[in-house]
């Protein structure tokens, strides 16, 4: 038997969570699939979930853990009546209204939720690097979470991949732990916020390769390297590491919408004027729709607007 | 623990582990990292299940250094599958219940 429902709220971050908080207030009882425990930025919580402190959400002037923050979130929808199923969409069925959507094993039975109007806010995936040695390295000197594994790298030499702000608060977090961290980024200057960019340079620990990619993982148990190809000079070397942290950026979560929801050529969902998507009752809202900000506080803004869209429609479709 | 999961520790590993008449499955973990806590529930919800069929145990890698490195994790969580006192299968990272479940089928 499938579960019905008026409001289904895809993703549990920033986004997806304040259009719980302002849809339940509106006494809609939304149904949040939360999504699934993993290691990546793809779980319950979004990506916030594998970060520590977060400094410029307003309101925290002494700063808040990311997992913190998105369980006072989750506790705050849950008091208005928001309900939560820690299951993610593995299949939607968008072609016509009432919405259907499967959770699990995708078969051909009925839908496990039918949902009269949808938000979709399953946010970004960290990509991963796409080199050979990834697979046999992954939990062995590979690691997709500085928080979860910094400790095992106490007084070694490790790497940090990337050269955006999540790159940065990486490295800064794991000199806590290593005897050093070196940036490698492909460009010759960093895209992180200033301040970051100030604490990084002045930190002693942290070192940088600019204009360089990394080509494969070396190390056959355990990882013992990265090949690093310059794209300035096209030379090859390698650098010795006993970890490697990638943080190269995000792809939105957007592949069960595929050929149902109009996407633009970078993946993300084509929005108009607001949350709208091209299908009538389904809005988008944080990074699964945002190529430019993605922050927190932009996320959890747009969660808002993806709510009150959602709530003029569902009044207009009562009243027509 | 409730639901019959046991609390190992460098002391007891062995005799809880290596010497379990049923598979046993050992949850690295930690206080500090998120994904360990999420997995919490799914892990109680497989013990009740699985009871009889599958031990389910938990070491905390921060104060059970020695086992720890002895199976190198370097990653937590990580999920270890003991059955007959050898390592039969390990997880690396955290899972849905539906997709752990299919990992360690076959070991049951």
């Amino acid at each position: 038997m499938s579960e019905q429902r008026q409001v289904v709220v895809l993703g549990s971050g920033p986004a997806g969570l304040t259009a719980a908080i302002y849809t339940a207030r509106a006494n809609l009882k939304p149904l949040v699939l939360e999504g699934e425990p993993s290691s990546t930025s793809d779980q319950p919580g979004g990506q916030l979930m594998l970060t520590t402190e977060i400094e410029n959400f307003p309101g925290f002037v002494e700063g808040i853990e990311g997992p913190e923050l998105m369980a006072r979130m989750r506790d705050q929808a849950k008091r208005f009546g928001a309900d939560f199923h820690t299951r993610k969409a593995t299949r939607v069925d968008l072609s016509a209204p009432p919405f259907k959507i499967w959770t699990g094993e995708a078969s051909g039975a009925a839908p496990d939720v039918v949902a009269t109007s949808l938000i979709i806010a399953t946010g970004a995936q960290s990509l991963m690097l796409g080199v050979p040695g990834e697979n046999r390295l992954l939990g062995h000197g590979l690691s997709t979470c500085a928080t979860c594994d910094g400790f095992f790298f106490r007084e070694q030499d490790v790497a940090v991949v990337g050269g955006g702000d999540s790159a940065i608060e990486e490295a800064l977090f794991l000199t806590r732990f290593v005897r050093s961290v070196t940036i490698v980024h492909r460009r010759a200057e960093l895209r992180a916020s200033k301040i970051m960019q100030e604490r990084a340079f002045s930190n002693e620990k942290i070192s940088f390769r600019w204009n360089s990619v990394v080509t494969e993982l070396l190390g056959e148990s355990k990882l013992t390297g990265v090949a690093l190809h310059d794209l300035s000079t096209a030379e090859d070397s390698i650098l010795e590491v006993s970890g490697v942290f990638v943080a190269i950026g995000h792809a939105p979560s957007t592949a069960v919408f595929n050929g149902q929801l109009e996407l633009r050529e970078n993946g993300y969902i084509q929005t108009y004027g607001g949350t709208r998507t091209s299908v009538e009752g389904v809005f988008a809202c944080g990074d699964v729709q945002d190529d430019t900000y993605r922050q927190a506080i932009t996320a959890a803004g747009s969660g808002c607007s993806a709510a009150i869209d959602l709530e003029r429609w569902l009044d207009v479709q009562e009243h027509s | 623990m409730s639901n019959g999961i046991v609390k190992l520790t460098d002391a007891t590993f062995d005799e809880h582990v290596m010497l379990a008449d049923v598979p046993v499955l050992v949850d690295f973990w930690a206080d500090w990292c998120g994904p360990c806590k999420m997995i919490a529930p799914v892990l109680e919800e497989l013990a009740t299940e699985k009871q009889g069929l599958l031990q389910i145990a938990k070491l905390d890698i921060d104060e059970n250094l020695d086992v720890t490195r002895r199976f190198e994790v370097m990653s937590i969580p990580t999920l270890i599958l003991f059955k007959g006192g050898e390592l039969r299968t390990r997880i690396v990272g955290a899972r849905g219940k539906a997709q752990l479940l299919q990992e360690i089928e076959e070991y049951l």
